[in-house]
């Protein structure tokens, strides 16, 4: 079972996406439900398969020693390995993928147009993630990368807004552009690793760091870091290349904003912390200062711009570059001379990716409940509205009394938006800011800023939506179903256990960051 | 488990299980929801009340419980919490739990009827177990966290009636004001963190590391200065008071519990936790902001017509003098003003929702829904209407003018005698704090007198109105009268003298003089100093114990609380004097004013108006317009332009560009691809081909070998190509 355990996270969407397109000829003609039913016990057979993983996970051990690690041979002339494994730093992504997955399909489920091709691609794009994080052979990484992409481009492109195939684009084109850079850095590890050519992450480390060539003068581990960095960070995304999140996250269905916010966005963040910290600590030391900056101004820039929105959707978009801001402020604290703050950096840092996931689901759900009924979601309504009567007027108000239980998960998620204590954004973001703090005075003085922004935009469109008088359009108005609150209360739930007792998150992941940090620190 | 652990867990188990009740089982009971709530919070009081009853008997060091446990750790990175009581949070805990449990009784007549009645006692809950956990907490980032949840709370209760837009937007401001201060706090608990070589958040671990090693003094400054900002933005000091007074949109009684008597009392209350650490040119900075906010906040209260308005500004002028009293390091007088402040000032402000409840009644009575039930304009002679609650107000007002055998007298005058005896200390510039205390004690006096005379006295200004007034029932009044009764001197002092400073009473035995581990007094200059102020009193007694304690310390330094603390003593009696004398004029003036009618207003008005001083006051001096032309329209205006240049430009313009120069590319290439190399090269040699078979037809005889040589160039030319490319 314990080998078997991390393949059958993948391939199950796999599996269920196949039996989606043989009972598509058979069952799936009279009854369009059995696709979703299907994906649903896909993903519900992933969950529970997560939670299982979970109970028998030892964080103690790392990937050489784990119970779940499978390593065998699979393209062996190139010396390619079907390597999967599961540590401290996989684990709370692994957790993340199945439930958000699993919640997603419940999210989906009044999807009317081409349900088959929509569940399907789903179901595959499932599969992708969960590799991603699984993989520990670079090749095999970098294929689960690239499998997402395409069910992503069609979702977005086909159950998209009404921008939905320039979105699908840009986003598409954006993140190949990514990927090539990611391939080149891939390559040159391949071909100048000292030891033979290898892909296996876990070999690398030994052998990266004493990779000794360069390249039109440049050092390669620096060209590698370089090329690495540029395909993480559009998938983070860092400024500047994250003009394509707003667009695809507004135009993409909701469950789709959910897992692209949730889920995708830590697989830039999480490729640094696998790949380009253990292998190339050298560089990251010395990148560490371009790496707080741009977290910072991910902070600035995302919540400045988040502020200034007036669709609530491009709202949540922004706020999410401004969180992950944290991450990357957290994860540059790795250099700090103080042991405590690299601690508190690094592992703040993967707290926040864990629980913004989170935050940023109920956010997008959320939002998402509210425009299936107003069919709208704008906060104000823009200046060059279609209906110029109401350019420039609130276009809801006084929600709060209408819709109480809404009103009540919108508080919840608002404010763990915006890092208040006891619910889980704010130890994370405190845990970033302290790590910074120890390495990058100044610049996280300037980044605590982001406190008070934060606030803003979360706190301004709450007023302007929910409070004042009641905008008597929406007196038809209804509150949350049954299936939305089953959808949002494992949410709810983790927010306030991880806000109020984050020790078990941090059991998980602190043994696999302290190991990274002592990989990095003797480079300082 | 200790006892005392559990019993000091329930003042956080306890409310949060009342919230919890209240959000989801609230409806049930209807109406009688609200007895949960208070046996929950009577419960508390009487636990309070059981470590209080040690205060008597343990000394300002002793602590009677401090339980830490581990909240998050990894590696070397720990975070605490914990839970520390000693004379000064059992003190507190009173105070918090009297005024809640009060708040709680009065609400249930207050807020008879309202839609969302559990919603309120639940946010009640939630408010006093985060207040209790700021009371209790044992560390700085734990007062952190629970300072931000009465933040949400306040801001859940400022805006309770958010269907009313200024509510909601009032609730908005209060959150981010604070918030603005709360990045100072958090960046100084950044700081105070990395101090020294072991980290920690726990508030004794720090002082202990400020104590025993070497830290630099502009570091700690800096780093004092920000965690005070935490409490500029909940006390509302300035620059950060704008919040507090449009907090009054909350229900009265919400404005009595937190935004008079403790929340708002939670910046001091910080304050004096970190005071063993707070570096001389910190408190000066402290010092300076206090008298500030009192004499500003004193200054616009004159003008408000509005009755909570008022109320409103008076307390940040209060809070400012507790402020300044920890500033010129009287840390005892602080922490009693607070106290004494949280009860005449509660008092005060159920008071005055009492005359709005009534006034309330009676224009639902006359179908007005215009007149404003909170301006004092309105009112008038509602004395014999409302005799309990005029004389709960009256003696509070007494008390806060500073008006001896009551308790804001004395802590006043223990305030302001610290200010004169750091003035005595330091001379300069420090002669504006005594001046800032007692000239804002002059206008408290005034203007407090001025809101007694303009509701409860003179004709009623609208007959009918006047006509449907009545008493509050018991629920309400109980509240004030037993209020009222702490405001006498007597509780505090435990003696009728009312000259005394209480130096003798419970109150500062139980809170001592604190200490303070960075500023360090050369006691001959001390000593020189004092001979001075000290001739003025006689006070030789006191001299000869400032020598005795200097000699028991070592390397010619003494403490310099005690210090404090004999300078205060000192300046007791030249305080109270000029205290009595700044209070009596106060009054006097209001009473010919306002009583007696001798001199109109308005005149006063015009003479004061020459420099536009009233209309400076009545506006609030306009710090609000300030901010929002200054900074808040600015900062939209900027996240506009940046969310324009991010978008239409940045993304639009130029990465989109990227995409069509490529595309443009692209297209140029497959005209290359194409219609040259395509069209032109591969086709011409495919018509050359052609041309030469038709040519080689001829010799299409099946001879083998020019088959074989066709092949062969049509290699040689495919390779030609293929290389090329």
């Amino acid at each position: 079972m314990d080998s078997w355990i991390l393949s059958l996270l993948i391939f199950i969407p796999v599996i269920g996406s196949v039996a989606m397109l043989m009972a598509s000829n058979s069952i799936g003609k009279e009854n369009k439900n059995i696709y979703k039913i299907i994906a649903l016990i896909a993903t519900g057979l992933q969950l529970i398969l997560a939670a299982i993983l979970y109970i028998n996970f030892d964080p103690s051990l790392g990937i050489e020693e784990s119970p779940f690690t499978v390593q065998v041979d699979w393209i062996s002339s190139f010396n390619i390995q079907y390597f999967i494994g599961v540590d401290g730093l996989s684990m709370p992504m692994v957790l993340l993928t199945a439930l958000l997955s699993f919640l997603c399909i419940g999210i989906s489920w009044n999807i009317k147009k081409a349900p088959l091709g929509y569940f399907a691609l789903f179901l595959l794009l499932d599969a992708g993630m969960m590799g991603v994080f699984l993989s520990m052979d670079f090749f095999l990484f970098y294929v689960f990368w690239e499998v997402m992409l395409l069910p992503m481009y069609f979702l977005i492109g086909m159950w998209g807004g009404p921008q939905r195939h320039y979105a699908a684009i840009k986003f598409f084109l954006y993140t190949l552009f990514g990927s090539v850079f990611m391939l080149l850095g891939m390559l040159a590890l391949y071909y100048y690793a000292p030891d033979g050519n290898t892909f296996n992450l876990i070999e690398l480390i030994k052998q990266a760091p004493r990779i000794e060539a360069s390249l039109w003068g440049y050092d390669m581990k620096f060209l590698i870091w370089i090329s690495l960095f540029i395909g993480f960070a559009i998938k983070v995304p860092v400024f500047p290349f994250h003009t394509w999140l707003p667009l695809a996250h507004v135009e993409a269905p909701t469950a789709i904003s959910v897992i692209l916010a949730g889920v995708l966005l830590k697989m830039g963040t999480y490729g640094m912390l696998r790949i380009s910290y253990p292998l190339l600590p050298g560089e990251v030391v010395n990148f560490s200062f371009i790496l707080a900056l741009l977290g910072v101004i991910n902070i600035l820039w995302g919540a400045i711009n988040a502020i200034a929105q007036t669709d609530m959707k491009k709202m949540v978009a922004y706020s999410s570059v401004s969180h992950m801001g944290y991450v990357l402020l957290g994860m540059a604290a790795v250099v700090s001379t103080e042991s405590a703050g690299a601690e508190a950096g690094l592992n703040g840092a993967v707290m926040q990716m864990f629980n913004h996931g989170t935050i940023t689901a109920m956010l997008f759900m959320l939002v998402g409940v509210l425009y299936d009924q107003a069919h709208h979601r704008w906060i104000v309504y823009p200046d060059d509205y279609e209906k110029p009567e109401l350019a420039g007027k609130l276009a809801f108000g006084g929600l709060a009394s209408k819709v109480p239980v809404f009103n009540g998960f919108i508080v919840l998620a608002f404010f763990a938006g915006l890092g208040l204590p006891a619910l889980s954004g704010f130890i994370s973001e405190a845990l970033c800011f302290i790590g910074g703090f120890s390495a990058f005075r100044v610049l996280t003085i300037i980044g605590t800023l982001g406190i008070l922004l934060n606030a803003i935009y979360f706190l301004r469109a709450y007023q302007r939506v929910f409070l004042g008088p009641f905008n008597e359009d929406y007196k038809d108005l209804k509150d949350m179903s049954n299936r939305d609150l089953a959808i949002i209360l494992p949410l709810a739930f983790l927010t306030l256990l991880f806000g109020v007792y984050p020790q078990p998150l941090m059991n998980i992941i602190s043994n696999s960051l302290n190991k990274i940090i002592i990989i990095v620190q003797p480079y300082i | 488990m200790e006892f005392n652990l559990i019993i000091a867990l329930s003042f956080l188990f306890i409310p949060i299980s009342l919230f919890v009740y209240q959000l989801f089982f609230g409806h049930i009971l209807k109406h009688n929801t609200w007895y949960v709530s208070i046996i929950g919070i009577g419960i508390n009081l009487s636990l309070a009340l059981s470590f209080f009853y040690r205060v008597f008997h343990n000394s300002p060091d002793d602590h009677m419980l401090h339980y830490r446990a581990n909240w998050l750790t990894t590696g070397n990175f720990n975070m605490d919490l914990g839970i520390f009581i000693d004379n000064m949070s059992a003190i507190m805990l009173v105070v918090v739990s009297l005024v809640s449990f009060l708040v709680h009784l009065y609400s249930s007549e207050y807020m008879k009827g309202d839609s969302r009645f559990s919603r309120y006692y639940a946010f009640l809950g939630l408010f006093t177990f985060s207040m209790n956990g700021i009371v209790l907490a044992d560390s700085i980032a734990m007062i952190y966290i629970f300072w931000e949840l009465v933040g949400l709370s306040s801001f859940l209760l400022i805006g309770f009636w958010f269907e009313k837009t200024s509510a909601a937007m009032a609730s908005k401001k209060a959150f981010l004001v604070n918030r603005v201060g709360d990045i100072g706090m958090f960046i100084g608990i950044m700081m105070i963190y990395f101090v020294g070589e072991t980290h920690s958040f726990n508030l004794s671990d720090i002082i202990e590391k400020v104590k025993t090693s070497e830290i630099d003094s502009t570091y700690l400054t800096t780093a004092g200065i920000l965690l005070f900002l935490g409490a500029v933005g909940k006390s509302a000091q300035l620059p950060l008071h704008i919040w507090l007074p449009d907090a009054m949109e909350g229900p009265t009684p919400v404005s009595a519990l937190i935004h008079a008597a403790t929340m708002v009392a939670a910046g001091v209350y910080m304050t004096l936790r970190i005071f063993p650490i707070l570096t001389g040119d910190a408190l000066t900075y402290i010092a300076f902001t206090g008298a500030a906010t009192a004499i500003f906040a004193a200054s616009i209260a004159i003008t408000q017509t509005d009755i909570k308005k008022v109320l409103a500004y008076s307390t940040v002028s209060q809070l400012g003098y507790m402020v300044l009293a920890i500033g010129v390091g009287s840390y005892l007088a602080a922490f009693f003003h607070l106290v004494t402040h949280a009860m005449f000032k509660a008092c005060l402000f159920l008071a005055s929702g009492s005359v709005i409840h009534s006034m309330h009644n009676s224009l639902h009575k006359l179908n007005d829904h215009e007149t404003d039930a909170q301006d004092m304009m309105n009112m008038g002679g509602m004395k014999n209407k409302m005799p309990i609650t005029y004389f709960a107000m009256l003696i509070t007002t007494l008390a806060i003018s500073g008006v001896p055998f009551f308790s804001g007298f004395v802590s006043k005058d223990a305030i302001l005698a610290g200010t004169l005896s750091h003035y005595f200390d330091h001379g300069g510039i420090t002669i504006l704090l005594p001046i800032a205390g007692f000239v804002s004690a002059l206008i408290t006096a005034f203007y407090m007198f001025r809101l007694i005379f303009l509701t409860f006295h003179g004709k009623p200004k609208n007959k009918e109105i006047h006509k449907h007034l009545h008493e509050s029932p018991a629920a309400m009044t109980f509240p004030l009268i037993l209020l009222s009764l702490f405001s006498f001197a007597i509780f505090f002092t435990g003696t009728i003298n009312p000259l005394s400073d209480g130096s003798k009473g419970w109150f500062s035995k139980a809170i001592g003089n604190g200490h303070n581990y960075v500023i360090k007094v050369d006691s001959h200059k001390a000593d020189a100093k004092h001979d001075e102020s000290y001739d003025l009193v006689h006070s030789n007694e006191i001299h000869s114990k400032a020598n005795s304690n200097h000699n028991s310390s070592s390397d010619n330094l003494y403490n310099f609380t005690e210090h404090v603390a004999h300078g205060t003593h000192a300046a007791h009696y030249t305080a109270m004097y000029l205290s009595l004398l700044v209070a009596a004029l106060g009054i006097l003036l209001s009473v010919i004013i306002y009583y007696y009618n001798k001199i109109n207003p308005n005149s006063f008005i015009k003479v004061f108006n020459v420099l536009k001083l009233y209309d400076l006051s009545k506006n609030k001096f306009y710090i609000d317009e300030l901010y929002n032309n200054v900074i808040y329209k600015p900062f939209m205006f900027w996240s506009k332009v940046s969310s324009k240049i991010d978008w239409d430009y940045y993304d639009q313009k130029f990465i989109d560009s990227i995409g069509k120069i490529t595309l443009s590319i692209s297209n140029k290439s497959t005209k290359v691809d194409y219609d040259w190399l395509d069209q032109k090269v591969v086709d011409g040699f495919g018509k050359i081909t052609h041309f030469m078979s038709l040519k080689l037809k001829k010799m299409q005889g099946g001879v083998i070998q020019s088959y074989i040589l066709g092949g062969l160039i049509a290699l040689i030319v495919i390779t030609l190509i293929v290389k090329q490319i």
